[in-house]
């Protein structure tokens, strides 16, 4: 008997879809594979060693990176996320307002302006700022980190507040709670999972910067990305491969952890 | 909450307030680090550029000027800027071509996730997501490995007899486009799969009925429905391509410029800073008349599909 007729079926899209998915993954998975490469080619195999990621534990630079590149994703993610919060209960919790639509363009303006446009924006207002003030710390690149990971921390907050039901929040208020108390006490514990969730989509957008980091760093602030942009030039060994490797394993394990927290029932 | 409050009046006042309050600390962060500097970067567009980069504070409007036209340095004639154009060109073409690339593999492919049983679709997704919130620059690395002339490929096709000597596919217009479909895919994947996962299948069904082939179903009930998908899809994949800076540096290797290189060039070597902050407000101009364009269609066809 014929097979039934299976209306969703379109000819040739499965084919293309697991080219996609095989595309989307290949180089990935070569480039992790090679970080355990034995020699110094990224495309001849002669077996399996960990010397790469000795190298690149011993390599100064990439300490120095890495320290750096932590710091500044902790301090933007943690002051992002907090102002996200504030900011998500303001625009959650309070009537329509005038100048809301105002508000919600500056939030979401990093999203909107091409990364390029606000790098060059920051390098001249912190020129500007550095032959003032004379100070050239790192504290330029952990504003301009918190800046651009503010909306990646107000969208799963938000979403979360207003999937939240208000009849907790108002029975509190009823029972003569306070308004921070109210906060403290039931919005909260509730809350929480979206925190998190923006919290770790920040420190990882933090985390993988490339254009704006390389815009606002002075001399000898690489992180990261920046230090392995800097490398590309140069003749490339299994070292950037084995540093991409645990960059890409942090972004990995904080994206399913992101996607389970999203899923929690309020 | 309403009953033991003050009269309404004073209540609302105190409610602006509170909302100021929490508001001001992420809009003062944002004003400092994002809005405000934008401002100024209009403001040096319109000054002359210093000897050493920076700028002197003299109003001019050479570096508009600049943007697509030149002076001839001996007869002081006046002409289109070639280069400058070519580089926009090749943005806008590329960004284009990167645009049609996502849809052709990624149409199929939410297609393909939509059509997959209900429990099955997120794991799918979660398959699309994770590429797109790793590293930009890992990503484009990845794929340099793969096309670089001692790379994955070539030494593939080398070892097995095929070629005697590497094809050159990095640093070419070629290498920029694949790099940035591959780079983009998901942000074209993510809105065409939340239009698709929608679709009434109930429709197409009626389209068979009816005796229409396969053909006829995609194009006149399939496509018609996620119509808001593919366009959004295509903004969100155009404006990044053609402010692309990391993809074309790395992959075009400093001879295929796109328009974020060559606004970076003005901050280096070219020391033209007036220059390159009116290129910057040029690539935010375009990128706005593409987004407000697709808030307009959205708006005037989002509601009909519910």
């Amino acid at each position: 008997m014929a097979k039934r007729f299976d209306i969703q079926r379109m000819p040739g899209f499965k084919t293309i879809a697991a080219v996609t998915f095989v595309l989307l993954y290949m180089p990935i998975f070569l480039l992790v594979i090679y970080s355990f490469n034995a020699g110094t080619s990224i495309a001849i195999w002669e077996g399996f060693s960990w010397r790469w990621y000795v190298s690149a534990w011993d390599n100064q630079q990439v300490q120095d990176a890495t320290v750096r590149s932590l710091i500044i994703a902790f301090w933007a993610s943690a002051i992002s996320t907090t102002l996200a919060v504030l900011a998500a209960l303001a625009t959650t919790r309070t009537p329509k307002f005038k100048g809301q639509s105002a508000v919600f363009a500056m939030i979401n303006q990093p999203l909107m302006v091409p990364e390029i446009v606000t790098a060059v924006a920051l390098l001249i207002f912190f020129a500007m700022i550095k032959v003032a003030t004379g100070y050239t710390g790192l504290l330029y690149l952990i504003i301009a980190h918190t800046a651009f990971c503010i909306p990646f921390a107000y969208l799963p907050i938000r979403a979360r507040l207003t999937g939240m039901d208000l009849a907790l929040e108002q029975a509190a208020a009823d029972l003569y709670a306070p308004p921070f108390r109210v906060f403290t006490r039931i919005t909260l514990p509730q809350l929480w999972p979206g925190i998190l969730a923006g919290a770790m989509l920040a420190f990882v957008i933090s985390l993988d910067d490339v254009v704006i980091t390389e815009f606002v760093k002075s001399a000898g602030q690489d992180t990261l990305p920046t230090y392995m942009l800097g490398q590309l030039r140069r003749v490339v060994t299994p070292e950037v491969n084995a540093i991409s490797t645990v960059l890409l394993g942090i972004s990995v394990t904080m994206v399913v952890a992101f996607t389970a927290l999203s899923k929690l029932k309020t | 909450m309403a009953e033991h409050s003050p009269p309404a009046n004073a209540t609302e006042k105190r409610a602006s307030r509170v909302r100021w309050l929490l508001l001001a600390p992420a809009l003062l962060v944002l004003l400092f680090a994002a809005s405000g500097p934008l401002l100024i970067t209009l403001v040096y567009s319109v000054l002359t550029p210093g000897d050493y980069g920076g700028v002197i504070w003299q109003p001019s409007g050479d570096a508009w000027f600049n943007v697509i036209l030149q002076r001839d340095i001996f007869d002081d004639t006046l002409s289109w800027s070639d280069a400058h154009l070519s580089i926009f060109w090749r943005s806008v073409k590329l960004s284009l071509m990167t645009t049609v690339g996502c849809i052709i593999f990624g149409f199929p492919t939410a297609y393909f996730i939509a059509t997959r049983p209900k429990k099955q679709r997120d794991l799918w997704m979660l398959l699309i997501i994770i590429p797109f919130w790793t590293n930009i620059l890992i990503r484009t690395f990845a794929v340099v490995e793969l096309i670089r002339n001692e790379g994955t490929i070539n030494t593939v096709l080398m070892w097995s007899g095929i070629i005697d000597a590497p094809i050159q596919m990095l640093f070419t217009e070629f290498s920029i486009l694949v790099g940035m479909i591959y780079v983009y895919l998901p942000l074209m994947v993510l809105p065409l799969y939340a239009s698709m996962e929608r679709l009434d299948f109930s429709l197409v069904e009626a389209g068979y009925d009816l005796y229409a082939t396969r053909m006829q179903v995609l194009k006149r009930i399939i496509l018609p429905l996620v119509k808001p998908g593919v366009i959004a899809g295509s903004i969100l994949v155009f404006v990044p391509s053609l402010g692309a800076y990391v993809t074309p540096r790395v992959m075009g290797g400093g001879n295929q410029l796109m328009i974020g290189n060559l606004i970076e060039l003005q901050f280096g070597q070219g020391r033209n800073w007036p220059l390159g902050a009116a290129l910057s407000i040029t690539l935010l101009a375009i990128v706005m008349v593409a987004l407000m364009a697709y808030v307009r269609t959205a708006g005037k066809e989002g509601p009909g599909h519910g």
